[in-house]
C-alpha cells in the first residue's frame, strides 16, 4: 500500500459520499433498516428482569450485542458489492481507469465511503440503545451494560471491524461480478460469517470472556488487512474493461 | 516538443514556433500564489537584437513586422544579455542575447466562472500606476505593453471598491501572465471593515484576485539559433524560480514518420490477443508530438484495443511501445496515465452529479490542487460554462460527449486518445469538436484520433493509419490517395471523339485511356495540371467539342474502401 496519494483517495471518498447523498433510496434504506436491528436490542433488555443473576445477566447482553453488530455487517456490504460492478454497469469505469488511480488508491477510497456513513449510523444507533438502557432499562441490567460488561467497548471496537469485513468481502464479490444484482446477493451472504462467532457466544459453545473478545478483534483485523490486500490483486483492470481475463 | 526545467535551455530554431511557457499547480500551500516573472531571450548570432525596427531584420526573419515591438526608439535600444539584466550594445557578439518577446508586456486575462453572474458581463477597470488604462470584460485578454521598471496594477469590479494593488517588476524582454479572477469568499476578509464584509456576502467579486498566469503563449517566427529561457524572480518571492515547472516548445509543423525528434508515440510490433482471438497483430507506428494522427478502421478492427493497451489499460501480448516519451509497462501505468488522456466512446459520466462535481472528481483523481480555474477553462473550451451547474444525467448525448472531451482537458495531457469523440453529435457539435481538436493541436497536444468519419479524418488529421487487425497502411492523407491511386483527368465531350485510341495515345503526357461512358474518358496521367491543356488542345484540333476537363478527386473514404475491400477479397474462402 506503498505511495498512495491521499488526493485522490480523498477524491474518491468526497464524490462517492455525494453520490451516496443524491441516491435518495440508498439514504432511505441505509436509514431504515438498521433500526428494524435496534428494535431486538431494545426489547431484549426491557424484558430482562431485576431478579436475573449476574451470569445470566451477562448471557442475555450477547444477544442484544449480535442484533447491534449485524448493523455495520449488513449495511455496508450492499454498498461495498455495487462499488466496482456498479462503476462497470453504468460505464464509469474505464473514463477512471485511464487516470492516475491507483487500484488500491481507488479501493481504499471506496472502501472508505461506504465505512464513514456505515459507523457514523452504527455509533448513533448504539449511542440510542445505550440512551434507551440508561434512561429506561432497570438499574441492574444498566450497570451490567455500563460498568459490569465490556459491551461498551466491543461496541465500539467490533463495529468498524465487522464493517471493514463487510466491505472487503463485499468489494471482493464485487471486483469479480458481472451483474449489480448478483454482487449484492453474494455481498450480504459473504457478509454474514463474523456473526457465526457472536452465535456461538450466545449459545454458549464459546465463553465471553475478555482474551476471546481480543482474539476475535485482533484475528478480524488481520482478516479485514489481508483480504483487502487480496481484493487489490483480484483487480484486474483488463478483465474489467474488456471482460477477458489477462494473458 | 521539449520540455525544459525552469532555467536555462538552448536550443536550435529551424521554423516557425509556439512557446507554451507554464506554471504548475499547486505551487505553495495555503493558496499563497508566488508572484515571478518569466524572461525569454532569444539568442542572435548576427545583426541587431530585433527591436530595432524592421530596418533591421531580426534574425534573418521573413516577416520582420510578426515581430512584437517594444515601445522604445531605435536610438535608445539596448539589449539584455542571458543573465537577464546587465544590458549591452545592440549588434554586439553572437554571444548576445536579445529579448524578442511581446518587450515589456503585461497580459492581463480574465476568467469570469460560472453562469448566472451579473457582473460576468460587466467590464473591470484595469489601472497601472494609478491611471485608467483599459477595460477588461470576461473571458478577455488585454495585452499592455509597458517600459521596464516597478509598476503596480489593480483591476476593480466596482467603482467604490478596490482590489489590492498589485506590484511587479518588469524588465526588458518579460512577458508577465496575470489572470484575474473574482476573489471566493474566505476568512481574511472578516478583518476588512464591516461594510465592505457585507457587501462581500452578496457581491463576492468585489476583490479581484491577480495571480500568475498558468499559461503565457508566444509566436515567434524562425530564424534565430538559440532558445534561452529562465525564470527571473520579481523580488519578492525568493522561491519564485520553483514555480515555473516546465516550458514547452512546440513546433508549428509536427515531425512526421518520427524523423528529426522523439515521438509522442512509438509502437513497435505491438499485438494483443485474448486467448485464440487476434484483437491486432504485429502494429508498428510512431506519432510525432503535436500531430493529429487518425487511426481508422471497421468495427472490430483493433482500434479501441489498440487505445486501451496505449493507455495501459490491457496488456500488450508482445511488442513494445513508448508513450509520451515512457515506455510501455505495467510499472510505469501511473506516470503514462498522468501524461495522457483519454475520452473513451461512451463519455462515462456520473449522471447524479453536476459537470463541475464530475470535473472537480476527475482534477483530484489527477491530483490537481485548486483545480477550479482549470475546470473553467475546460468547460470554456467546449462551451459548456452556462451548463456548469447542471446535473449530467439531463444532459443530451452531444453534451455529455463535450463534458467528456472538457474531462480530458483537465491535466493539460501531452498525448490525447480520442475515441470517436463525434459519435452521435450533431453537424454543429461536431464541428465545434473539430474546432477545439484544430485548437488543441495548435497548442501542441499531440491526438490520436480513431473514427469512422473519413471526412473528419481528412479534415483534421495530419496523418492516418488505417487498422484492420493489421496496420494496412500509415501516411498523409494526400499520401494514401497518391499511393493507391493512379492520377488521371476525366474528359467529356458534346459527342463521343472520333478515333480515341488515336487521339488520345498521341497527346503528350497521357499514359493510358479509357472510356468511362459514351463521351466521357478517363486518361491516366503523371501530371494533370501540366496534361490537361495538351489534351484540351489535342480535342480541339481533332473537333471535339470539350464539356469539362478535370482532375479526379480521391477522397480518404476511397483509400480507405480500397484497402479494406481488398482485405474482404483476401479473406473469401
Amino acid at each position: 500500500m506503498m505511495g498512495l496519494d491521499a488526493t485522490r483517495v480523498r477524491a474518491v471518498v468526497r464524490k462517492e459520499l455525494r453520490d451516496f447523498r443524491r441516491k435518495r433510496s440508498i439514504v432511505a434504506t441505509m436509514c431504515i433498516l438498521p433500526l428494524f436491528f435496534l428494535v431486538e436490542p431494545v426489547v431484549t433488555i426491557f424484558l430482562v428482569t431485576p431478579s436475573t443473576s449476574g451470569a445470566a445477566l451477562q448471557k442475555s447482553l450477547i444477544l442484544p450485542i449480535l442484533y447491534l453488530l449485524l448493523i455495520p455487517t449488513i449495511m455496508p456490504s450492499t454498498l461495498a458489492a455495487y462499488s466496482v460492478v456498479g462503476e462497470r454497469e453504468q460505464g464509469t469505469l474505464e473514463p477512471l481507469l485511464t487516470t492516475p488511480l491507483r487500484q488500491q488508491e481507488f479501493l481504499l477510497g471506496k472502501a472508505t465511503s461506504v465505512m464513514i456513513p456505515t459507523l457514523a449510523l452504527s455509533y448513533t444507533l448504539f449511542g440510542v440503545f445505550l440512551a434507551a438502557v440508561r434512561l429506561f432499562a432497570n438499574s441492574a441490567v444498566a450497570s451490567a451494560v455500563f460498568h459490569d460488561s465490556p459491551v461498551i467497548l466491543a461496541l465500539l471496537l467490533l463495529a468498524p471491524l465487522m464493517a471493514g469485513w463487510g466491505i472487503v468481502v463485499g468489494m471482493a464479490v464485487s471486483v469479480r461480478a458481472t451483474e449489480v444484482r448478483v454482487a449484492q446477493q453474494l455481498g450480504t451472504l459473504a457478509s454474514l460469517p463474523p456473526v457465526a462467532v457472536i452465535i456461538l457466544l450466545a449459545v454458549g459453545v464459546v465463553s465471553p470472556t475478555f482474551s476471546v473478545a481480543l482474539e476475535f478483534v485482533v484475528g478480524l483485523l488481520v482478516i479485514d488487512v489481508l483480504l483487502l490486500r487480496f481484493v487489490s490483486g483480484m483487480f484486474d483492470r483488463e478483465r474489467l474493461v474488456t471482460g477477458a481475463k489477462a494473458a | 516538443m521539449s520540455q525544459y526545467d525552469s532555467g536555462a535551455a538552448m536550443r536550435h530554431i529551424e521554423e516557425r514556433f509556439r512557446l507554451v511557457i507554464q506554471r504548475g499547480a499547486g505551487l505553495s500551500p495555503g493558496g499563497n500564489e508566488p508572484r515571478y516573472t518569466l524572461a525569454l531571450y532569444l539568442g542572435v548570432s548576427r545583426g541587431c537584437c530585433g527591436k530595432c525596427g524592421p530596418t533591421t531584420p531580426a534574425f534573418g526573419m521573413d516577416d520582420p513586422a510578426r515581430v512584437p515591438r517594444p515601445r522604445k526608439s531605435p536610438q535608445s535600444c539596448t539589449a539584455t544579455n542571458s543573465s537577464g539584466g546587465r544590458s549591452v550594445p545592440p549588434g554586439s557578439s553572437s554571444e548576445t542575447y536579445s529579448s524578442v518577446t511581446a518587450a515589456a508586456t503585461l497580459r492581463l486575462s480574465r476568467h469570469g466562472g460560472g453562469s448566472g453572474n451579473s457582473h460576468n458581463g460587466r467590464a473591470w477597470q484595469v489601472l497601472i500606476d494609478g491611471s485608467v488604462v483599459g477595460s477588461l470584460r470576461n473571458n478577455e485578454a488585454v495585452d499592455l505593453p509597458l517600459e521596464a521598471g516597478h509598476h503596480g496594477v489593480q483591476v476593480t469590479s466596482m467603482r467604490f471598491l478596490r482590489s489590492p494593488k498589485d506590484s511587479f517588476d518588469l524588465a526588458e524582454g518579460q512577458v508577465i501572465g496575470l489572470s484575474c479572477r473574482r476573489r471566493p469568499r474566505h476568512p481574511f476578509i472578516v478583518q476588512r471593515s464591516i461594510i465592505l464584509l457585507v457587501v462581500s456576502l452578496f457581491k463576492h467579486d468585489v476583490w479581484i484576485s491577480l495571480i500568475p498566469d498558468d499559461t503565457v503563449e508566444i509566436d515567434l517566427e524562425a530564424g534565430g539559433n538559440a532558445l534561452r529561457t529562465e525564470a527571473a524572480d520579481a523580488s519578492r518571492s525568493p522561491d519564485s524560480t520553483r514555480a515555473i515547472t516546465s516550458v514547452k516548445e512546440i513546433t508549428s509543423t509536427p515531425t512526421l514518420d518520427g524523423k528529426g525528434g522523439p515521438a509522442a508515440l512509438a509502437v513497435q510490433q505491438l499485438t494483443k490477443r485474448f486467448g485464440q482471438r487476434t484483437a491486432f497483430s504485429e502494429v508498428s507506428f510512431e506519432v510525432a508530438y503535436g500531430e493529429v494522427f487518425g487511426f481508422l478502421g471497421p468495427n472490430g478492427a483493433g482500434k479501441t484495443t489498440t487505445v486501451r493497451t496505449l493507455g495501459t489499460l490491457i496488456a500488450p501480448t508482445s511488442g513494445s511501445a513508448t508513450v509520451a516519451g515512457i515506455p510501455l509497462s505495467p510499472e510505469n501505468g501511473v506516470e503514462i496515465r498522468q501524461r495522457i488522456a483519454i475520452m473513451p466512446e461512451a463519455p462515462g459520466l456520473y449522471l447524479r452529479l453536476t459537470v463541475t462535481e464530475n470535473l472537480e472528481y476527475f482534477a483530484g483523481l489527477y491530483g490537481l490542487h485548486n483545480p477550479g480555474p482549470r475546470i473553467e477553462e475546460a468547460l470554456e473550451a467546449v462551451n459548456l460554462a452556462n451548463r456548469a451547474g447542471d446535473l449530467c444525467g439531463g444532459l443530451s448525448k452531444g453534451l455529455r460527449q463535450r463534458v467528456g472531451l472538457a474531462r480530458t482537458l483537465l491535466s493539460d495531457p501531452a498525448v490525447m486518445f480520442l475515441d470517436e469523440p463525434t459519435s452521435g453529435l450533431d453537424p454543429v457539435a461536431a464541428r465545434e469538436v473539430h474546432d477545439l481538436i484544430i485548437g488543441l493541436r495548435q497548442r501542441g497536444v499531440t491526438i490520436f484520433l480513431t473514427t469512422h468519419r473519413l471526412d473528419e479524418a481528412e479534415k483534421l488529421c495530419d496523418r492516418v493509419a488505417i487498422m484492420n487487425s493489421t496496420l494496412r497502411t500509415v501516411g498523409t492523407p494526400a499520401g494514401l490517395r497518391e499511393q493507391l491511386f493512379e492520377k488521371s483527368l476525366v474528359v467529356s465531350t458534346v459527342e463521343p471523339v472520333k478515333g480515341p485510341e488515336q487521339l488520345f495515345t498521341s497527346i503528350k503526357g497521357v499514359e493510358s485511356w479509357r472510356a468511362d461512358g459514351p463521351a466521357s474518358y478517363v486518361l491516366s496521367v503523371s501530371e494533370p495540371r501540366a496534361a490537361a491543356p495538351e489534351v484540351v488542345r489535342g480535342l480541339v484540333n481533332a473537333g471535339a467539342d470539350v464539356l469539362t476537363v478535370g482532375e479526379t478527386q480521391h477522397s480518404l473514404e476511397d483509400v480507405y474502401l480500397e484497402l479494406i475491400a481488398e482485405d474482404v477479397e483476401a479473406h473469401k474462402p
